[in-house]
């Protein structure tokens, strides 16, 4: 039985359909991510996992439980770090951690421990009876984390664990995850905007873009799916006409953008393509103004599953995070 | 020039686009307007005066139906006959009746004899404004009976002694009762409104939801919690503002507890109302919008500054279905008349069948979702 499984599973908000008959299965003990821009439905797809919104149609089994017939089958077995940051600032760490062990019927004495342990895990211990408005965003997100944790779930929900947070706190929150998986035998499903975490730190990644899923597979295997194992992007002070054309018959080159002077080459094969061009322009008397050769990163991937850069998509106007979400106009 | 503008345009622009500020800002002062213009100064109509008549004779009989006149007409009072003064001073003192006028033996004889009876009004002296009201009304109608037009039978005079049975009440001590219901409603806005919904939009309740807490623990916890505090903020009310408003022994153990008694049946009450309104509400601006306008709608038409006596209808129908009015009254026995729970057994029914109903249909509406 896979941890997670997900059937044709959709949600519409009216005529808009934020998640469009997903299907795939997250297997035990691997670390799952979703990765996709502003308004994909990541998060639409999360709350119908962990039964915070009712599916419009489709079916999925969290650990086994159904997510609408099995509902506190499901919230029983699995950790969830919402969206937004919602511990409560005006108590202590531990306090709020008290609050979700008492809520899911912990008895005092293993509370008192799991707590301890978390807390160390989390390294807050010295944060502890400090109100968490004195915490960073980073220490906020950790406390979070021990908090989805408090009642040993099999399996942990985080919606954007990392938006938001300094590159030190990214990765502490990411070394923090991986350790934690080891030690307590979890499968992590983990939404995130950064492909390079997901690169570094998912076992699988599946790319959602308008609610459907463009690819899903390891992120060695998607980097290998796409043409091209390295990117050239180099830019020319003028480009004689039919240069375009010159480019895309160099040896190796698998798909060519250009964009005014700039130009973006997938080659299998970055060296000899580089070698070749810059011969090319040699001999056309073309200036070679910059060049950089990159191998293919995920973003390559995004890009060409979803037809657009991530980065514009990010640009998008911010949709509502959450219907609850404090909204300022 | 330019960043003053900037700054008027930027504030004008926002306003025009939360209609719920631009509609409660300028419905709050009509309300007001509206509800404090009838709550105010309406002639007191409709107090109940028991008769007791002692006398039987055809003077006693005459004076009875002039009173009964003025309870058909000008509609002050109602009368209510009565055979046991005992039993009429027991109803007054429980606040049934307002009045008890008793017309002694011998009346009759006395006014055939000419020489001047005394007839005496035992009153209900805790609202100023129906003593006054009542007080008027009855010297007018003596001198309507003192002076009989044609032709004069009988030369004697009868006197009013007016006797009232509380201590005088300033009006400090007549406002006491809806303060202490004031305070628990805004403790009860407060938590069960503004924070409630602050704590929804922070994604606070996100949290809970994907714990296996039960609907109904939620629901109860929720307002528990509430309940709490406003049964807090009612206590301190109940003793500091005895105390303040100079009601004799303020700290009367057995009256703090019957106090106690009903601050906690109109907590639940007024707890349940805020979560029903709330129940499907994740914006926040609205509990702040529609602070202002609750509270002026459930303050004043309850009877807690002017008595309920003297509204028009429409304000009287308010009356009747606003937890407000039971509460206030409930006060207003403990307080001012010191009464017993007994006195009190209607309002606290009503408040609880009203906790009952407002919180099964918040149940019915509340979602264990997003
Ligand atoms: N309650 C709702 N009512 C209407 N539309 C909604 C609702 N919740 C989400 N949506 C819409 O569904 C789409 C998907 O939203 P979702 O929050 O799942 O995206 P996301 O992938 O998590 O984006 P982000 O990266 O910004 O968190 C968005 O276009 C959003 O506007
Ligand atoms: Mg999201």
């Amino acid at each position: 039985m896979s941890a997670v499984e997900v059937e044709h599973l959709t949600k519409r908000f009216g005529d808009f359909c934020a998640v469009d008959a997903l299907s795939f299965a997250v297997e035990r003990g691997e670390i799952f991510g979703l990765l996709g821009p502003n308004g994909a439905g990541k998060s639409t797809l999360i709350r119908m996992l962990t039964t915070l919104v009712p599916p419009t149609s489709g079916s999925a089994r969290v650990n086994g439980f159904d997510i609408v017939r099995a509902a506190n089958g499901v919230r029983q077995s699995i950790g969830v770090i919402p969206q937004a940051m919602t511990s409560d600032l005006e108590l202590s760490a531990e306090e709020n951690l008290n609050i979700f062990a008492k809520l899911y019927g912990i008895p005092r004495e293993p509370r008192r421990r799991a707590i301890k342990t978390l807390l160390q895990a989390v390294d807050l211990e010295p944060w502890a009876d400090k109100p968490v408005k004195m915490f960073s965003g980073g220490m906020r997100r950790r406390l979070e984390i021990a908090r989805g944790l408090v009642h040993e779930p099999n399996i942990f929900f985080l919606d954007e664990p990392t938006t938001g947070l300094d590159p030190v706190s990214r990765v502490a929150v990411w070394d923090m995850l991986s350790r934690l998986k080891r030690e307590r035998d979890l499968t992590i499903l983990v939404t995130t905007h950064y492909m390079d975490e997901a690169d570094k730190l998912c076992d699988r990644v599946a790319i959602v873009d308008h609610g459907k899923l463009a690819a899903l597979d390891s992120p060695l295997k998607l980097k290998a799916s796409i043409p091209g194992r390295n990117i050239l992007e180099v830019s020319f002070s003028k480009v004689p006409a039919g240069w375009e054309n010159t480019l895309r018959t160099l040896p190796d080159v698998a798909e060519l953008k250009a964009e005014d002077h700039v130009f973006r080459l997938a080659s299998h094969n970055g060296p000899r393509t580089t070698v070749a061009l810059m011969e090319a322009a040699r001999s056309a008397n073309v200036t070679v103004t910059s060049l950089s050769v990159q191998s293919t990163t995920l973003d390559d991937v995004f890009v060409h599953y979803t037809g657009h850069q991530l980065r514009d998509a990010l640009q998008a106007p911010a949709t509502a995070e959450s219907p609850y979400l404090m909204k300022r106009h | 020039m330019h960043r003053i503008w900037a700054i008027i345009e930027r504030d004008l622009r926002r306003f025009r686009r939360s209609p719920t500020l631009i509609v409660m800002s300028m419905l709050m002062p009509l309300v007001q307007l509206v509800v404090l213009g009838y709550a105010f100064g309406g002639k007191v109509k409709n107090l109940e005066i028991g008769i007791v008549d002692q006398d039987h004779g055809v003077p006693a009989i005459k004076l009875k139906e002039m009173f009964q006149a003025v309870a058909a007409n000008a509609r002050t009072f109602d009368t209510i006959a009565y055979h046991d003064q005992a039993v009429a001073l027991h109803d007054l003192r429980e606040g049934r009746i307002n009045g008890v006028l008793t017309i002694p033996p011998h009346f009759s004889r006395k006014v055939l004899a000419g020489a001047n009876p005394r007839v005496a009004l035992v009153e209900d002296n805790t609202d100023q404004f129906s003593t006054s009201a009542l007080g008027g009304a009855l010297t007018e109608l003596l001198a309507t009976y003192n002076s009989p037009a044609d032709p004069p039978r009988e030369t004697a005079k009868v006197t009013l002694d007016m006797v009232e049975i509380y201590p005088y009440v300033p009006y400090i001590q007549y406002l006491l009762p809806g303060t202490i219901t004031l305070a628990i409603f805004v403790s009860a806005m407060i938590g069960g409104g503004i924070i409630f919904i602050d704590d929804k939009a922070r994604g606070l309740h996100e949290g809970y939801l994907v714990t296996p807490i039960r609907k109904f623990e939620l629901i109860l916890g929720f307002n528990l919690a509430g309940a709490i505090k406003a049964i807090i903020a009612g206590f301190v009310l109940v003793t500091v503002g005895s105390i303040i408003a100079g009601i004799p022994d303020p700290l009367n153990v057995l009256r703090l507890a019957r106090m106690m008694v009903l601050v906690v049946v109109t907590a639940l009450a007024l707890i349940s109302m805020m979560f029903l309104l709330m129940v499907r509400v994740s914006d926040p601006l609205v509990p702040r919008a529609i602070f202002g306008v609750l509270n002026t709608v459930l303050f004043f038409p309850s009877g807690a500054v002017y008595p309920t006596a003297s509204f028009p209808p429409w304000m009287k129908a308010i009356t009747v279905v606003d937890p407000f009015t039971y509460a206030v009254h409930g006060f207003k026995q403990l307080v001012l008349k010191n009464t017993g729970l007994m006195s009190i057994s209607y309002d606290l029914a009503f408040l609880v069948g009203f906790t009952l109903l407002a919180m099964s249909a918040a149940t019915l509406l509340f979602r264990r979702t997003l």
